[in-house]
């Protein structure tokens, strides 16, 4: 533990009644949050839950609807990017800022004026490398440094400019075990030499081994705050993912058909070359629900584009069904057309197997039908996508996908943006399909959204896919890699 | 072999053009922005140095610039400030230069029909050395310019803050508004610059080269330069050699016959164009700046 | 230097642009309707190329490998009788769409930028036919750098005795009527306006084939063109000689852009330039102002339509957000 400060001395960082939305979207409310000098304290909550906007707050990059902003005691004046850095935050993304065509050298002097001095850059670097005992090799453009690297890098950037706080964000999501430790230690060592540190992550047990204090949100409010020895993991992960039920738990288990997808040893990568999926062996059978439960950056999102087919797997096998109907993560990227009007939108399902002429009276009035069926606010079938909100164009998406016969149903996020009934419907819709012979792939972000819906859960952590039963906390903790181990095995 | 004197001495002396049109945008690439109206600014360089030239070289020189900063205004206007399809803009600028400099080149009725261009200034020493000394050594004052903006943009974009941001702009603007730059005052910076060397290098087609203006003189320079800049790998040195190697081709059309060549005066004009695309397709694009060419909307 | 205009003199170029292009029915049947068909023809295509993604630049290029086409057959094809026009016109769209070929397989398999390859072309094409008209297929008395004159059945006929307007205008018409249709009442070309609205949902929604669509409408375009240069020669010039395009290629990427890349509004548009450029060449005639100014006012209709519409070009996949969402292309 580190020496604990005076009570006179100002907290290292003071959040206070800050709130912020964006549109109708509450992200942050009315939340206070104070990081001593010389601690670590862990931010923790799901994806969604409001750590990353709150952090974004603190590091000056978006401003707070309300609320109070303090470093050191004192508010900045201007509360930017350059104020908070002034102030002595350094924030450490989750999605790394280096510049991968540049030196490590330059990457950290990146953003200063006048001449680039290498004499005095390479003696910062080694200064700084020294004085936080952390290394990276000198000469290498920052895009050819390990992942472990690179981080260093983003640590070493901040500290170089000065950094007395530094906001990690999710900074073991990419490390293996054994480099996460070592993260952790340092960083245990950073506050012991009278560093201040935030540490937002989901993964329990390390927000316990290395934290002083702990907090915990949920939908953007603080629902848990306290010294991390008072915390077991239990207590977080319950308060991370409550017992408090809304919605009715309607998980009928039909007997599974046929079997419709199998997968031996696959290995997945994405679209930088790096390995997501490694040896993921498992199969899905017609009428199944399967939730995909898994936290940023486990692979779980290659998974689901292995399953539809769109990427192809790098190494074993998989054996995929003819008609597939996808409801990507996000929709304005791979799913519509914001300039097409809707009937042109539903017109682009499988518009690669189409001959001939486009029936668009047919599909208009097809359209029109789904506008109605599915409850979607549109004046009409021929206006553009962009004039829809962002709810109404996933209710579109999701009317335009389900609207056929299919084998398969890969869902990435389905109910993202929509409110109670229409994530019902949609929820029936998928029951339906299910019903009606095809398999259901998918993934969310909500635990009892997973729950509620899904006859069978394979859980992604790190690469690796796990069969789970449908135990709430069992899932809970297999997701961030806590209790009965790294979820290692196969599912059948 | 006396024929290679020649042919290098009028490959150095076409280059010059290339090479500084090259330098120009290489730096405005390294920033993201592909000057489609480069052509343009060309041109317009080449129509002020023959509408001023005649006072003074240097006078001729400076409206060059001018003339080319001109064409770089709108573009960094419509195309960084406004965000429009840098593309689209490019093209149009360039139409819009041919026209303006054709229409008041055969409204103007010029001073002189012809400009007096720029003598050889010999180096000593230098220009002695056998075989290659004639040829680089030898040349009009603005082939030395030339020469020297090869070091000059290597050094500003590796030796400076401003050229540090400035490649980090067009490799990874997120990162680079995260450390602080301001993306789009960098772009526009380049793009001023890439023009402003693009109207000098119009200024020396006619002031070191041709000596008079006719419509359309540019005959796709503009785009052999963003050519070479993609063959030089967008780095200097690389953009030199490739230019060298384009202004030999260009050249060959006034050598042909001294060669002794059975070519075909058309054909020989072929050449630097059917160059390009062989080259293009056997060297591939090699690795652009990220960003090049598409538009970086703010949050 | 440049001559100021008094408020007389400006009526006068004013009357001068109306004679030339509007004013009188000659002005306006064989001048201002004759130049638009090239302009429309090739505008269509760029439109199709221009919807899906493809900056297909080498219009002038493509219109003179058809022209030269069109001549060869006519002149050497002359047995075919009435039917050697048809076989112009059809080498001659063979030949545009070879043309833009090479441009867009460079592209496919090489990731060469269309814009510098395409033009490229557009001057390997004038100089190929500069050598031709001066070379093989030179006038036999050898003193014009032309072709012979091609024979009456390889001409297009007069649609109005006493004009010069031909049937390429019902080509052009044809033309813009079916590209139309295809655009947007067939698959394929859906697909196509899906592939150039973002490539990225065409394949993951659609699963298109981007790359074999974009390569489909890059050539094309490329055969529009050539057919536009076949038009020429057979309902206009009769032969091949420098200096047969002035600038046709460009002036039809500022009237795709005017018309929206509508292939019906490209008649339009097509109409509206052709004015502007006999009202130049008539300005010139008559009043002494250089008709190439021309070309300077269809640059500042693009930069004006660019500027208002909000980037129409706006596309998905030209755009990197600075949120953190990477390039969706």
């Amino acid at each position: 533990m580190s020496p604990r400060q005076q009570a006179s001395e100002p907290p290292a960082l003071e959040l206070r009644s800050v709130s912020k939305r964006f549109g109708d979207v509450v992200a942050v409310d009315n939340v206070h949050f104070t990081l001593t000098r010389g601690t670590v304290h862990a931010l923790i909550g799901e994806n969604g839950a409001g750590k990353s906007t709150l952090m974004r707050i603190a590091d000056g990059l978006i401003p707070a609807d309300a609320g109070v902003v303090r470093f050191f005691g004192a508010a900045p004046k201007a509360h930017d990017a350059r104020g908070a850095a002034r102030a002595g935050v350094g924030m450490v993304h989750q999605h790394l800022s280096l510049v991968p065509s540049l030196t490590v050298a330059e990457n950290l002097v990146l953003g200063g004026s006048g001449l680039l001095r290498p004499v005095e850059t390479s003696a910062l670097l080694r200064t700084t490398m020294e004085s936080s005992g952390l290394r990276v090799p000198e000469h290498v453009l920052a895009g050819d440094l390990s992942i472990v690297e690179q981080q260093r890098l983003e640590i070493l950037k901040a500290l170089a400019r000065g950094a007395r706080i530094l906001i990690l964000d999710e900074p073991t999501a990419v490390l293996a075990p054994a480099d996460s430790d070592e993260l952790l230690r340092w960083i245990r060592a950073f506050a012991d030499r009278g560093g201040s540190v935030v540490l937002v992550t989901h993964k329990l047990r390390e927000a316990i081994a290395v934290s002083d204090d702990v907090t915990v949100l949920r939908h953007g409010r603080v629902v848990r705050s306290g010294r991390a020895a008072e915390s077991t993991e239990a207590d977080l992960a319950r308060a991370m993912f409550p017992d408090t039920l809304d919605r009715a738990v309607a998980s009928t288990t039909p007997a599974a058909g046929s079997t419709i997808i199998t997968a031996e040893a696959i290995v997945v990568v994405d679209a930088g070359g790096v390995q997501r999926i490694g040896g993921a062996s498992f199969h899905i059978r017609r009428q199944e629900i399967v939730g995909i439960a898994a936290v940023e950056g486990s692979g779980h999102r290659e998974l689901l584009r292995a399953i539809a087919g769109l990427v192809p797997v790098s190494s074993g096998a998989i054996q995929l069904p003819e008609r597939v109907a996808l409801i990507p993560a996000d929709r304005l990227r791979e799913a519509l057309i914001s300039e097409f009007t809707l009937t042109e939108n539903v017109a682009l399902h499988e518009l690669g197997r189409r001959r001939g002429l486009m029936p668009w009276r047919e599909l208009s009035g097809r359209t029109a039908a789904l506008l109605d069926r599915f409850a979607i606010v549109a004046p009409s079938p021929s206006a553009p996508a962009w004039s829809l909100s962002g709810g109404n164009q996933q209710r579109l998406v999701v009317a335009r996908e389900l609207e056929h016969a299919v084998d398969l149903v890969v869902a990435d996020n389905p109910t993202r943006g929509l409110d109670i009934r229409a994530t019902a419907f949609v929820h029936d819709q998928l029951r339906e399909a299910a019903a009606r012979g095809a398999a259901v792939v998918f993934h969310s972000g909500d635990l009892d959204e997973l729950l509620s819906l899904a006859t069978r859960v394979l859980v992604v952590f790190h690469g690796t896919v796990s069969e789970s039963g449908l135990d709430r906390e069992a899932i809970g903790r297999a997701m961030v890699g806590a209790g009965s181990g790294d979820g290692a095995g196969s599912a059948a | 072999m006396s024929e290679v004197a020649p042919l290098l001495e009028a490959a150095v002396r076409t280059a010059t053009p290339l090479l500084i049109a090259a330098a120009g945008e290489t730096v405005a690439e390294r920033a993201g922005v592909i000057n489609i109206g480069l052509e343009g600014c060309i041109i317009a360089g080449a129509y002020a140095a023959f509408a001023v030239g005649a006072v003074t070289t240097a006078a001729g020189y400076a409206a060059a610039i001018a003339a080319g900063l001109g064409v770089g205004v709108l573009l960094a206007v419509f195309s960084v400030a406004l965000r429009r399809d840098q593309i689209i803009v490019g093209t149009a600028l360039t139409m819009l230069a041919l026209g303006v400099t054709g229409t008041l080149f055969r409204m103007g009725g010029a001073t002189a029909l012809v400009v007096a261009t720029q003598p050889a200034t010999r180096l000593p020493g230098l220009s002695e050395i056998p075989l290659i000394g004639a040829a680089f050594f030898a040349q009009p004052a603005i082939t030395y310019v030339a020469f020297g903006l090869v070091p000059a943009v290597w050094w500003f974009l590796q030796r400076t803050h401003s050229g540090l941001s400035l490649r980090a702009v067009g490799d990874a603007p997120i990162a680079a508004r995260a450390a602080g730059v301001r993306v789009s005052a960098v772009q526009a910076s380049a793009v001023l610059f890439g023009s402003g060397l693009g109207g000098l290098a119009g200024g020396a087609l006619v002031l070191a080269q041709a000596g008079t203006f006719a419509e359309g003189m540019s005959a796709g320079r503009g785009f052999l330069a963003i050519a070479i800049v993609a063959l030089g790998r967008w780095r200097p040195a690389g953009v030199a050699i490739a230019s060298l190697v384009f202004g030999a081709a260009m050249a060959l059309q006034f050598v042909v016959q001294a060669l002794g060549w059975r070519v075909r005066y058309e054909l020989a004009l072929m050449i630097p164009y059917v160059l390009t695309l062989t080259a293009l397709g056997a060297l591939g694009k090699g690795v652009a700046p990220a960003t090049l060419g598409r538009t970086v909307i703010d949050q | 230097m440049i001559e100021s205009f008094a408020l007389a003199d400006l009526g006068q170029v004013l009357d001068a642009f109306w004679r030339g292009s509007l004013g009188t029915s000659s002005a306006f049947f064989s001048g201002t309707l004759v130049r638009a068909i090239p302009l429309a023809l090739v505008g269509i295509g760029l439109s199709i190329a221009f919807r899906a993604g493809v900056f297909n630049i080498g219009g002038e290029g493509q219109l003179l490998l058809g022209a030269t086409a069109a001549t060869f057959v006519g002149l050497y094809a002359s047995a075919l009788g009435p039917i050697a026009v048809v076989a112009a016109l059809v080498a001659a769209g063979i030949a545009g769409a070879a043309w833009a070929t090479v441009a867009a397989y460079l592209r496919d398999r090489f990731g060469v930028f269309e814009v510098v390859s395409t033009i490229m072309l557009n001057f390997i094409a004038v100089n190929l036919v500069s050598y031709l008209v001066r070379g093989p297929l030179q006038e036999p008395t050898r003193v014009y750098p032309q072709t012979e004159i091609i024979p009456f059945g390889a001409r297009l006929p007069h649609l109005w005795p006493g004009t010069r307007l031909h049937a390429g205008a019902i080509i052009a018409i044809v033309a813009a009527v079916a590209s139309w249709w295809f655009l947007s009442r067939t698959a394929a070309g859906f697909r196509i306006r899906a592939a150039g609205a973002s490539p990225t949902v065409s394949r993951t929604t659609g699963r298109v084939r981007v790359d074999r669509v974009t390569f489909g409408a890059f050539v094309a375009s490329g055969a529009l063109a050539g057919l536009a240069g076949g038009i020429e020669v057979s309902g206009v010039t009769y032969a091949l000689y420098e200096n047969l395009s002035p600038g046709y290629g460009f002036s039809a990427i500022a009237v795709a852009i005017l018309a929206r890349l509508r292939p019906l509004a490209v008649l339009l548009a097509a109409l509206l330039f052709a004015t502007l450029e006999t009202g130049a060449l008539g300005m010139q005639r008559d009043a002494g102002v250089p008709s190439v100014v021309a070309l300077a006012l269809e640059a500042a209709i693009i930069l004006a339509v660019v500027g208002v519409s909000g980037g129409f070009r706006d596309a998905p996949w030209r755009t990197w957000r600075a949120s953190g969402a990477t390039v969706a292309r």
